[in-house]
């Protein structure tokens, strides 16, 4: 660039501008962007809109297709045991689940993020299941669980305690269910890990000078400083929650007697069983407005428990945050 | 002091990780006698190398093979091409609409997927798709959110100045990306390709739903029909769960300095 260096400042300044010009320039980026936006309306969009329009519908697979109005969502909520009890077992597992994940989660990467020799051995063995496929956590688990030969009844045994048959069981199932899935944490554990690896080191030292013992620490310093990747993965964990499919259908089943039968499996059987799409996509979409809700609820919260780190150092720098009912001037 | 319980919570609970993989690898050894013993053996007396052999033998499980590799190999290349011109689109250009669109690609995370399964069902079903490869491949071919946002990130943090470069010495904005990005890219370009490849890999829901016959099936729906077969063991089930384990975890170790780089910047920038 022996060229540029020629020019006066104010002519490269001039090329730079022109420059900017051409960046902005034309039908250039939409056609970077067209796959993108292709398949958004193909492939998220137009569905999106489409099972909105046939949750209005009484919509066989095969046959006529009555307009019903909001029948379908009428049905769901006043004529439907399993809607209410599969919407049950959903919560129940989102309330054993959610928090445990986090816990789990980051208990791990706290313990990783002590200066030990070997971590990132360990970290490989916390990770490693959360890279099999679903189908094989699935295969696994239902043998190490099974009553009469599986591993972890053998090694209660040990301890003179007599095991459930876990996945007919009706009040172990779901637990079993729980852990199993707490098993593939691994993507989360490397969240909060990067998280706690990236609050600076004074922190704890001021910390310490202090007088803050461990656990203040924890509270004080560790707690406030992770709380934006709490949210994300409160919010991960969520949706997590009201996806789960997979384990319903390969260790379960959905049984014993329901005892597992999640709101995604109650949603996949009234298409993929019994053909009822239109009334599937009305579960769908009351189901999008659940994690939709919560999802805002959380968000809404964390603006009294997130702490960003980047309000106080740079905000002056960032357009700050309009007060509450003010404007941004 | 502390330390040693640090050390000593770090081992039993990596062991409490690891034992379920453990004990799968040792069942799918077992010969059938061992297999229902209480308690019982975690090592078995002779270790069955022929139970993988005869496991892979009891379904066309070498179709299932050609199958995924056909689906994983041709969706990686759909999305490292197509999120790589997506995400050079949002990075390097100022358009009307931009940060509105880029808003919609971060949303379009959030919709769970069985919300659009139905219509994307009845769509595929529309074209003849349904129980060929097609749903699980061209719907890659047109980028997904996250890897559009990962690869933005990282084109984010190249400097301007060597487009610019380019630019004045006479290249198109495609040579631009071709010539000068994409070389620098190659580390988030694997992390897409790792993720992309265990994601399709390991996939079932897809292939439950698009694919109805034997012929089509990929390697998991095989396994998944696998279980309550007349005559298939326990250890047929766990062999071929270890071996079509084998890819990802292979790719886990080969690209693991990526993986857990690229899934780490997710959730503090996210």
């Amino acid at each position: 660039m022996a060229q540029t260096y020629l020019h006066p400042a104010r002519e490269q300044s001039a090329a730079l501008k022109a420059l900017k010009k051409r960046r902005r320039g034309g039908a250039a980026p939409y056609l970077f962007i067209f796959p993108w936006i292709f398949g958004f309306l193909v492939f998220t969009l137009g569905p999106l809109l489409f099972s909105l329009v046939i949750s209005f519908f009484d919509w066989p697979i095969v046959g006529k297709v009555t307009f019903i109005g909001l029948g379908n969502y009428v049905e769901m909520f006043t004529d439907d045991p399993l809607f209410w009890k599969s919407l049950m077992v959903t919560l129940k597992f989102a309330v054993l689940f959610v928090p445990l994940n986090i816990i789990v989660a980051l208990g791990l990467a706290m313990l990783l993020n002590q200066k030990v020799r070997g971590s990132a051995i360990f970290r490989t063995a916390f990770y490693l299941p959360s890279v099999i496929s679903g189908v094989a956590l699935a295969m696994i688990w239902s043998w190490v669980y099974s009553g009469d030969y599986g591993i972890l009844n053998y090694f209660l045994s040990i301890f003179g305690i007599q095991g459930p048959d876990w996945l007919n069981d009706t009040k172990w199932s779901l637990v079993a269910m729980v852990v199993a899935s707490l098993w593939g944490q691994g993507s989360m554990m490397l969240i909060f890990l990067a998280g706690l690896k990236g609050i600076p080191k004074d922190l704890y030292e001021s910390a310490s000078i202090d007088g803050a013992g461990k656990l203040r620490q924890f509270v004080s310093v560790t707690v406030p400083m992770i709380t934006p990747t709490i949210l994300f993965n409160l919010i991960t964990s969520i949706i997590a929650a009201f996806q789960q499919l997979t384990l319903a259908l390969l260790l379960t089943g959905g049984g014993p007697m329901k005892a597992t039968y999640f709101y995604a499996m109650y949603m996949y059987e009234n298409a993929f069983k019994y053909f009822k799409m239109g009334y599937s996509a009305a579960n769908a979409w009351f189901m999008f407005l659940i994690v939709l809700t919560l999802t805002f609820l959380v968000f809404k919260s964390s603006e009294a428990w997130v702490f960003y780190e980047g309000e106080m150092k740079r905000g002056p720098q960032k357009k700050p945050k309009p007060a509450k009912g003010g404007r941004v001037g | 002091m502390k330390k040693t319980l640090s050390y000593l919570a770090l081992i039993l609970l990596s062991l409490l990780f690891i034992a379920p993989l453990f004990w799968a690898i040792t069942t799918a050894l077992k010969s059938p006698q061992e297999l229902y013993l209480f308690p019982p053996k975690w090592i078995p007396s002779v270790f069955r190398f022929s139970n993988f052999a005869d496991a892979w033998n009891i379904q066309p499980f070498n179709l299932f093979l050609k199958n995924t590799l056909i689906v994983t190999l041709l969706s990686t290349l759909g999305q490292l091409v197509s999120c790589t011109l997506v995400a050079y689109g949002f990075a390097r250009f100022e358009f009307k609409g931009r940060n509105l669109l880029f808003l919609i690609v971060l949303a379009t995370m959030m919709i769970p997927w069985e919300v659009t399964m139905i219509p994307q069902y009845m769509e595929f079903n529309y074209l003849g798709w349904i129980n060929t490869l097609k749903p699980l491949i061209v719907p890659s071919w047109f980028g997904s959110a996250y890897f559009i946002f990962l690869l933005r990130q990282f084109i984010m943090t190249l400097p301007r100045e060597l487009d610019e470069a380019a630019t004045i010495d006479g290249a198109g904005k495609l040579t631009v990306l071709m010539r000068v990005i994409v070389p620098l890219m190659g580390p988030s370009l694997i992390l897409v390709a790792v993720f992309q490849m265990m994601n399709c890999w390991n996939d079932y829901l897809g292939p439950l739903i698009f694919l109805n016959d034997q012929t089509k099936y990929t390697l998991t729906l095989g396994l998944s029909q696998f279980k309550g077969m007349y005559g298939v063991d326990m250890q047929s089930i766990m062999a071929i769960t270890c071996l079509i384990s084998i890819p990802p975890l292979a790719i886990f170790f080969f690209a693991q300095r990526y993986i857990v780089g690229g899934i780490a910047s997710t959730g503090i920038k996210g």
